[in-house]
């Protein structure tokens, strides 16, 4: 036991280089006793291959559960001629785990970067899978102090939720921060990325791949799932009048499938401008917090998990607004 | 409050967060409730709420962050009977002590609703002080929120920004000698400082709202000893008893003994500021 430990920990060593790429002090705890083979696995894991060198693997529309693993976030890669740049990597070290695999089934260069579009555990949990290919990890330039105050957080709830699906997940920091704009090589393809202010979270990041024009959007756009507030409610919808610009020929959204783009974005806005209007006219009215909450629906467009997201929506965006007048 | 008690009461959370989960046991046999009630309250007999005071709370936290929550006293603040003190305690919180509020008979009544970050599945308790000695309890259990909220902030760069902007609000007509309501706004990170810094093994620097404190014309109305489990940018409601022409004063300290006062001018028979509240 002593000696499976043992190895185990010296394969989980992550790059000592940046000297920042650490895992948290409750991620040592959780994953002392665990093993690599006792994570979940994931059988039905699937990749499309809709353009070449691209590969994405759509999560399914539900929150995190241990019957789903964690997978409820799109993620995938893009293959260049030198190397594999992975974009977010799932809620539990079992779903990274798996989109690893499905890399090595298709590439033979090595993973180079792994990109985490914000800071929320479905995107992110999966980044321990890679520790072996000591990637660069990157983020928004505010991921990692985001990581460091919500990652304990985001690990108890994880083991809380999930038990022994969470097995092996921890807290990987990026090693490189993105400020505004910059270009990733992966050979023959360039990824573009781009830092935003704060909108759905106060860590969005999202990508465009130049070989095949394919914008992978993270959560600031949401198909199907209800959008999730956690950012800047003005700030999310100044984003998406500027995402809704982007030109593309694929769009990839955070959860949910994007048929057309951009119109795949139009039922979003609609939801966030009406959250917008309604929650400021409540507080106009004199109404408190809770009374808002009662108020205050989700509006005609049939959204998946508006039990689960909608109410702290109206939350975040109340006291945000509140202060406006 | 010292980086020694931050580790004790993290330990009594830890260790009570084990069997916080089920509801099966009651409110009393909580590990931080044993504990909270043999050092603050000195083990004394607590009776139910009921006629004394209420709590409402949501039964889940929808955003970790921004859990709203009343407490409401059930009889106005006369001389024969009054509550001094409430605290409000949550149980599973890194430091479950969220707030001890202080009233008068210039409170007009004893309520206040304010914002708390709730960690994990936790009882949510009132515990208030009449004036005759006695203690009364009013306990919610509170689901936690989903995995992917937390309670940190959302904005660290607005946070930032708006440092100590305040918000001091009444009615817009206010009837002397009657209970009127205010609410105080607070721009604050209100940040616990538990998060480690991995490179420097370091923690953040702990800057958090410590004490709020409101008077009428020089009377205390409201006091408040706080911490962070109160949500980022504190905001309360409170009432007082106006009286004629006067002044409402709110003064705010944090950790970093930063204040920060703001004042509302309540004038002749238009008493009140921009704002309506309700």
């Amino acid at each position: 036991m002593a000696g499976r430990r043992r190895r185990l920990s010296a394969g989980w060593r992550l790059p000592s280089g940046g000297g920042c790429a650490l895992l948290l002090c409750c991620a040592a705890v959780a994953w002392s006793g665990a093993t690599v083979a006792g994570a979940a696995e994931l059988p039905g894991f699937s990749v499309e291959n809709p353009a070449p060198g691209v590969y994405v693997h759509y999560g399914s529309q539900a929150e995190m559960t241990p019957a789903n693993v964690g997978d409820v976030a799109n993620l995938g890669f893009v293959v260049g001629t030198r190397c594999v740049a992975v974009i977010d990597t799932g809620g539990t070290y079992a779903v990274g785990r798996a989109l690893r695999q499905a890399i090595r089934r298709v590439a033979t260069v090595p993973v180079c970067y792994v990109i985490n579009t914000h800071v929320h555990p479905d995107h992110i949990f999966g980044n321990a899978a890679f520790a072996d290919d000591h990637p660069e990890f990157i983020g928004h330039a505010r991921l990692a102090d985001a990581m460091r105050s919500r990652g304990p957080n985001y690990l108890n709830a994880l083991r809380r939720d999930l038990g022994d699906a969470a097995q092996s997940s921890a807290i990987v920091l990026p090693t490189r921060a993105v400020a505004a704009i910059e270009e990733l090589d992966l050979g023959g393809r360039v990824l573009t990325l781009r830092a935003w202010p704060a909108a759905h979270t106060d860590t969005d990041l999202t990508i465009f791949d130049s070989a095949s024009r394919t914008l992978w959007l993270g959560d600031l756009v949401f198909v199907g799932h209800v959008p999730v507030l956690d950012g800047n409610l003005r700030g999310y919808l100044a984003a998406l009048d500027q995402v809704r610009a982007m030109r593309g020929d694929l769009a990839i959204p955070g959860h949910g499938r994007a048929l057309a783009w951009p119109d795949a974005v139009v039922p979003e806005q609609r939801y966030l401008s009406r959250l917008l209007a309604d929650v400021r006219a409540a507080i106009k009215a004199g109404h408190t917090l809770t009374e808002t909450l009662a108020i205050v629906g989700p509006g005609p467009d049939p959204w998946l998990l508006t039990d689960q997201f909608h109410r702290r929506n109206v939350t975040a965006a109340y006291a945000e607004l509140e202060w406006d007048e | 409050m010292t980086r020694r008690d931050f580790c004790m009461v993290l330990a009594l959370a830890f260790a009570a967060s084990g069997t916080a989960r089920g509801q099966d046991a009651g409110p009393a046999d909580s590990a931080v409730w044993k504990k909270v009630h043999a050092s603050v309250f000195a083990g004394a007999a607590i009776e139910a709420g009921d006629r004394v005071v209420a709590l409402e709370t949501p039964k889940r936290a929808e955003d970790a962050a921004i859990v709203p929550l009343a407490i409401r006293a059930q009889f106005p603040q006369t001389r024969d009977r009054y509550i001094e003190k409430i605290w409000l305690i949550i149980d599973n919180n890194p430091s479950p002590i969220a707030a001890v509020f202080q009233f008068t008979l210039e409170s007009g009544r004893a309520d206040i609703e304010t914002r708390v970050r709730i960690e994990e599945y936790t009882y949510v308790r009132a515990v208030a002080l009449t004036n005759d000695g006695k203690l009364y309890m009013a306990a919610n259990y509170v689901k936690a929120a989903g995995g992917c909220s937390a309670p940190a902030g959302k904005d660290a760069l607005a946070a930032k920004a708006n440092l100590g902007k305040m918000r001091l609000r009444v009615g817009e007509t206010l009837a002397s000698g009657q209970p009127a309501l205010a609410q105080l706004m607070v721009s604050h990170p209100n940040d616990s400082g538990l998060a480690m810094d991995q490179v420097t093994r370091s923690y953040a620097t702990p800057h958090f709202v410590r004490r709020v404190e409101v008077r009428y014309d020089g009377r205390l109305v409201m006091n408040a000893d706080v911490d962070f489990s109160i949500s980022e940018n504190p905001n309360f409601r409170f009432y007082f008893v106006p009286n004629g022409a006067g002044e409402l004063n709110a003064r705010v300290i944090d950790n970093q003994d930063l204040e920060f006062t703001a004042q509302t001018k309540l004038e002749g028979a238009r008493l009140g500021a921009a704002s309506t509240l309700r």
